[in-house]
Protein backbone atom coordinates (compact mmCIF):
# COMPACT_ATOMS: atom_id res chain seq x y z
CA UNK A 1 0.00 0.00 0.00
CA UNK A 2 2.77 2.40 1.00
CA UNK A 3 4.73 1.37 -2.08
CA UNK A 4 1.89 2.61 -4.22
CA UNK A 5 1.16 5.70 -2.13
CA UNK A 6 4.61 7.28 -2.32
CA UNK A 7 4.81 7.45 -6.13
CA UNK A 8 1.28 8.83 -6.26
CA UNK A 9 2.12 11.56 -3.73
CA UNK A 10 5.30 12.37 -5.67
CA UNK A 11 3.30 12.54 -8.90
CA UNK A 12 0.74 14.91 -7.43
CA UNK A 13 3.42 17.07 -5.78
CA UNK A 14 5.48 17.07 -8.94
CA UNK A 15 2.50 18.05 -11.03
CA UNK A 16 1.25 20.84 -8.75
CA UNK A 17 4.58 22.42 -7.80
CA UNK A 18 6.23 21.69 -11.13
CA UNK A 19 3.41 23.35 -13.06
CA UNK A 20 3.46 26.36 -10.75
CA UNK A 21 7.23 26.77 -11.04
CA UNK A 22 7.07 26.41 -14.80
CA UNK A 23 4.32 28.98 -15.12
CA UNK A 24 6.28 31.47 -13.00
CA UNK A 25 9.44 30.81 -14.94
CA UNK A 26 7.71 31.43 -18.28
CA UNK A 27 6.24 34.67 -16.94
CA UNK A 28 9.65 35.88 -15.78
CA UNK A 29 11.17 34.84 -19.11
CA UNK A 30 8.62 36.87 -21.06
CA UNK A 31 9.16 39.95 -18.87
CA UNK A 32 12.92 39.85 -19.09
CA UNK A 33 12.92 39.11 -22.80
CA UNK A 34 10.81 42.20 -23.40
CA UNK A 35 13.29 44.35 -21.50
CA UNK A 36 16.23 43.05 -23.50
CA UNK A 37 14.61 43.19 -26.93
CA UNK A 38 16.88 46.06 -28.02
CA UNK A 39 20.01 43.95 -27.63
CA UNK A 40 20.21 41.88 -30.80
CA UNK A 41 21.85 38.48 -30.68
CA UNK A 42 23.13 37.02 -33.91
CA UNK A 43 24.90 33.79 -34.80
CA UNK A 44 27.08 35.15 -37.58
CA UNK A 45 30.42 36.91 -37.30
CA UNK A 46 30.86 38.87 -40.53
CA UNK A 47 32.65 41.66 -38.76
CA UNK A 48 35.03 42.67 -41.52
CA UNK A 49 34.22 46.36 -42.13
CA UNK A 50 35.05 45.94 -45.82
CA UNK A 51 32.26 43.42 -46.39
CA UNK A 52 29.90 44.47 -43.63
CA UNK A 53 29.92 48.24 -42.98
CA UNK A 54 27.32 47.85 -40.21
CA UNK A 55 29.98 46.52 -37.89
CA UNK A 56 32.67 49.09 -38.62
CA UNK A 57 31.89 51.25 -35.63
CA UNK A 58 32.33 48.68 -32.88
CA UNK A 59 35.35 49.59 -30.81
CA UNK A 60 35.44 46.99 -28.12
CA UNK A 61 34.40 43.40 -27.69
CA UNK A 62 33.98 41.23 -24.67
CA UNK A 63 33.47 37.52 -24.19
CA UNK A 64 30.06 36.88 -22.63
CA UNK A 65 28.31 33.80 -21.37
CA UNK A 66 25.24 32.51 -19.61
CA UNK A 67 24.30 29.07 -18.39
CA UNK A 68 21.58 27.23 -16.55
CA UNK A 69 20.83 23.72 -15.36
CA UNK A 70 17.15 22.85 -15.34
CA UNK A 71 15.71 19.69 -13.89
CA UNK A 72 12.63 17.81 -14.95
CA UNK A 73 9.89 17.17 -12.37
CA UNK A 74 8.55 13.79 -11.32
CA UNK A 75 5.30 14.16 -13.22
CA UNK A 76 7.03 15.05 -16.48
CA UNK A 77 9.34 12.15 -16.10
CA UNK A 78 6.31 9.93 -15.72
CA UNK A 79 4.65 11.45 -18.81
CA UNK A 80 7.81 10.97 -20.82
CA UNK A 81 7.91 7.38 -19.64
CA UNK A 82 4.40 6.87 -21.02
CA UNK A 83 5.43 8.52 -24.27
CA UNK A 84 8.25 6.04 -24.58
CA UNK A 85 5.69 3.29 -24.99
CA UNK A 86 3.65 4.89 -27.76
CA UNK A 87 6.21 7.18 -29.34
CA UNK A 88 5.59 10.67 -30.66
CA UNK A 89 6.30 14.15 -29.42
CA UNK A 90 7.42 14.48 -25.83
CA UNK A 91 5.91 17.89 -25.21
CA UNK A 92 6.67 17.84 -21.48
CA UNK A 93 10.38 17.78 -22.28
CA UNK A 94 10.00 20.34 -25.06
CA UNK A 95 8.92 23.00 -22.58
CA UNK A 96 11.82 22.08 -20.29
CA UNK A 97 14.41 22.54 -23.05
CA UNK A 98 12.70 25.72 -24.21
CA UNK A 99 12.90 27.20 -20.70
CA UNK A 100 16.54 26.27 -20.34
CA UNK A 101 17.60 27.73 -23.71
CA UNK A 102 15.70 30.97 -23.20
CA UNK A 103 17.05 31.36 -19.68
CA UNK A 104 20.65 30.79 -20.82
CA UNK A 105 20.37 33.34 -23.63
CA UNK A 106 18.77 35.81 -21.22
CA UNK A 107 21.58 35.38 -18.72
CA UNK A 108 24.06 35.89 -21.53
CA UNK A 109 22.35 39.18 -22.40
CA UNK A 110 22.02 40.23 -18.76
CA UNK A 111 25.73 39.67 -18.15
CA UNK A 112 26.62 42.49 -20.56
CA UNK A 113 24.22 45.35 -19.72
CA UNK A 114 25.83 48.08 -21.84
CA UNK A 115 26.39 46.03 -24.98
CA UNK A 116 25.01 47.09 -28.35
CA UNK A 117 24.67 43.52 -29.48
CA UNK A 118 26.06 40.03 -29.24
CA UNK A 119 27.68 38.39 -32.25
CA UNK A 120 28.47 34.80 -33.06
CA UNK A 121 26.36 33.37 -30.28
CA UNK A 122 26.57 29.62 -29.82
CA UNK A 123 24.42 27.32 -27.69
CA UNK A 124 25.76 24.19 -26.10
CA UNK A 125 23.44 21.61 -24.54
CA UNK A 126 24.53 18.80 -22.26
CA UNK A 127 22.55 16.23 -20.33
CA UNK A 128 23.41 15.54 -16.73
CA UNK A 129 22.51 11.99 -15.96
CA UNK A 130 23.23 9.36 -13.35
CA UNK A 131 21.47 8.30 -10.15
CA UNK A 132 18.04 8.93 -11.63
CA UNK A 133 18.70 12.59 -12.30
CA UNK A 134 16.95 14.09 -15.29
CA UNK A 135 18.55 17.46 -15.88
CA UNK A 136 19.87 19.42 -18.80
CA UNK A 137 22.52 22.12 -18.92
CA UNK A 138 22.39 24.84 -21.53
CA UNK A 139 25.37 27.10 -22.06
CA UNK A 140 25.10 30.15 -24.30
CA UNK A 141 28.19 32.14 -25.23
CA UNK A 142 29.09 34.87 -27.63
CA UNK A 143 30.96 38.12 -28.14
CA UNK A 144 29.44 41.32 -26.82
CA UNK A 145 29.98 44.39 -29.02
CA UNK A 146 30.40 47.93 -27.72
CA UNK A 147 30.38 51.18 -29.67
CA UNK A 148 32.71 52.98 -27.26
CA UNK A 149 36.22 51.91 -26.35
CA UNK A 150 35.61 52.79 -22.71
CA UNK A 151 34.09 50.50 -20.15
CA UNK A 152 30.49 51.58 -20.13
CA UNK A 153 28.86 49.22 -17.66
CA UNK A 154 27.43 52.14 -15.68
CA UNK A 155 25.83 54.19 -18.44
CA UNK A 156 23.74 51.37 -19.92
CA UNK A 157 20.57 52.60 -21.49
CA UNK A 158 21.84 56.13 -22.07
CA UNK A 159 23.84 55.16 -25.12
CA UNK A 160 20.74 54.15 -27.07
CA UNK B 1 41.06 23.40 -2.30
CA UNK B 2 41.78 25.05 -5.58
CA UNK B 3 40.95 28.67 -6.14
CA UNK B 4 38.85 28.94 -9.25
CA UNK B 5 39.04 32.28 -11.03
CA UNK B 6 35.84 33.79 -12.35
CA UNK B 7 35.55 34.55 -16.03
CA UNK B 8 34.92 38.24 -15.42
CA UNK B 9 38.26 38.71 -13.67
CA UNK B 10 40.39 36.95 -16.21
CA UNK B 11 39.78 38.62 -19.55
CA UNK B 12 42.09 41.52 -18.72
CA UNK B 13 45.33 40.33 -20.29
CA UNK B 14 44.10 38.05 -23.06
CA UNK B 15 41.13 39.13 -25.13
CA UNK B 16 38.62 36.35 -25.64
CA UNK B 17 36.32 36.31 -28.63
CA UNK B 18 34.00 33.95 -30.44
CA UNK B 19 34.54 36.02 -33.58
CA UNK B 20 37.18 35.39 -36.19
CA UNK B 21 38.58 38.88 -35.81
CA UNK B 22 38.65 41.50 -33.08
CA UNK B 23 36.99 44.76 -34.14
CA UNK B 24 39.34 47.73 -34.00
CA UNK B 25 42.40 45.51 -34.04
CA UNK B 26 44.45 43.74 -36.67
CA UNK B 27 45.68 40.20 -36.30
CA UNK B 28 49.44 40.18 -36.83
CA UNK B 29 50.29 36.61 -36.08
CA UNK B 30 48.58 33.24 -35.69
CA UNK B 31 49.90 30.80 -33.11
CA UNK B 32 47.50 27.97 -33.79
CA UNK B 33 45.14 25.97 -31.63
CA UNK B 34 44.99 26.39 -27.88
CA UNK B 35 42.73 24.32 -25.69
CA UNK B 36 41.90 23.64 -22.10
CA UNK B 37 39.79 20.99 -20.48
CA UNK B 38 38.64 19.82 -17.12
CA UNK B 39 36.68 16.83 -15.87
CA UNK B 40 34.45 17.33 -12.89
CA UNK B 41 32.59 14.89 -10.75
CA UNK B 42 29.60 15.99 -8.75
CA UNK B 43 29.32 16.61 -5.07
CA UNK B 44 27.30 14.45 -2.65
CA UNK B 45 25.61 17.39 -0.92
CA UNK B 46 24.68 19.01 -4.19
CA UNK B 47 23.49 15.70 -5.50
CA UNK B 48 21.14 15.24 -2.59
CA UNK B 49 19.62 18.68 -3.10
CA UNK B 50 19.35 17.96 -6.82
CA UNK B 51 17.53 14.71 -6.04
CA UNK B 52 14.89 16.66 -4.11
CA UNK B 53 14.61 19.22 -6.87
CA UNK B 54 14.06 16.42 -9.31
CA UNK B 55 10.60 15.89 -7.82
CA UNK B 56 9.48 19.47 -8.30
CA UNK B 57 11.52 20.51 -11.31
CA UNK B 58 13.19 23.87 -11.74
CA UNK B 59 16.72 25.16 -11.77
CA UNK B 60 19.52 23.24 -10.07
CA UNK B 61 21.62 26.18 -8.90
CA UNK B 62 24.35 24.00 -7.42
CA UNK B 63 24.92 22.39 -10.77
CA UNK B 64 24.80 25.67 -12.66
CA UNK B 65 27.58 26.95 -10.42
CA UNK B 66 29.56 23.73 -10.56
CA UNK B 67 29.58 23.69 -14.35
CA UNK B 68 30.33 27.38 -14.53
CA UNK B 69 33.36 26.95 -12.26
CA UNK B 70 34.59 24.02 -14.29
CA UNK B 71 34.20 25.96 -17.50
CA UNK B 72 36.13 28.88 -16.03
CA UNK B 73 38.91 26.51 -15.16
CA UNK B 74 39.02 25.07 -18.67
CA UNK B 75 39.09 28.63 -20.03
CA UNK B 76 41.91 29.53 -17.62
CA UNK B 77 43.97 26.61 -18.88
CA UNK B 78 43.38 27.66 -22.45
CA UNK B 79 44.46 31.23 -21.58
CA UNK B 80 47.59 29.97 -19.82
CA UNK B 81 48.53 28.07 -22.96
CA UNK B 82 47.98 31.15 -25.11
CA UNK B 83 50.06 33.32 -22.79
CA UNK B 84 52.90 30.84 -23.01
CA UNK B 85 52.89 31.25 -26.77
CA UNK B 86 53.04 35.02 -26.42
CA UNK B 87 49.52 35.61 -27.68
CA UNK B 88 47.38 38.51 -26.49
CA UNK B 89 44.05 37.28 -27.81
CA UNK B 90 42.16 34.08 -28.49
CA UNK B 91 39.71 34.17 -31.38
CA UNK B 92 36.97 31.82 -32.57
CA UNK B 93 36.52 30.19 -29.17
CA UNK B 94 34.25 27.18 -28.96
CA UNK B 95 33.10 25.05 -26.04
CA UNK B 96 32.18 21.42 -25.93
CA UNK B 97 30.74 19.28 -23.15
CA UNK B 98 30.73 15.54 -22.90
CA UNK B 99 29.73 13.03 -20.26
CA UNK B 100 32.77 10.78 -19.88
CA UNK B 101 31.43 8.67 -17.03
CA UNK B 102 28.19 8.61 -15.03
CA UNK B 103 28.32 11.61 -12.72
CA UNK B 104 31.36 13.20 -14.38
CA UNK B 105 31.46 15.71 -17.17
CA UNK B 106 34.24 17.02 -19.34
CA UNK B 107 34.26 20.71 -20.23
CA UNK B 108 36.47 21.55 -23.15
CA UNK B 109 37.37 24.97 -24.50
CA UNK B 110 39.37 25.60 -27.65
CA UNK B 111 40.29 28.51 -29.86
CA UNK B 112 43.01 30.09 -31.96
CA UNK B 113 45.74 32.06 -30.23
CA UNK B 114 46.70 35.23 -32.08
CA UNK B 115 48.71 38.37 -31.64
CA UNK B 116 46.72 41.55 -32.33
CA UNK B 117 47.55 45.22 -32.51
Amino acid sequence: MLNLLIPIILLVLGYLIGTLLEKRHFESLRDREKKLLDTPVVTFDELDPATNPDFAYFQRTEFAQGSVVVSVDYFKQFLAGLRNIFGGRVSSYETLIDRARREAVLRLKESVPGANGIANMRIETATLSGSGLGAVEVYAYGTALYESALTCATDSGQTM
Amino acid sequence: MMVIPRVSSMEKTVILSTLQTIPGRTIREHYGLVSGSTIRAKHVGRDFAAGLKNIFGGELKGYTELLQESRSEATERMIAQAEQMGANAIVNIRYATSAVAPGAAELFAYGTAVFTE
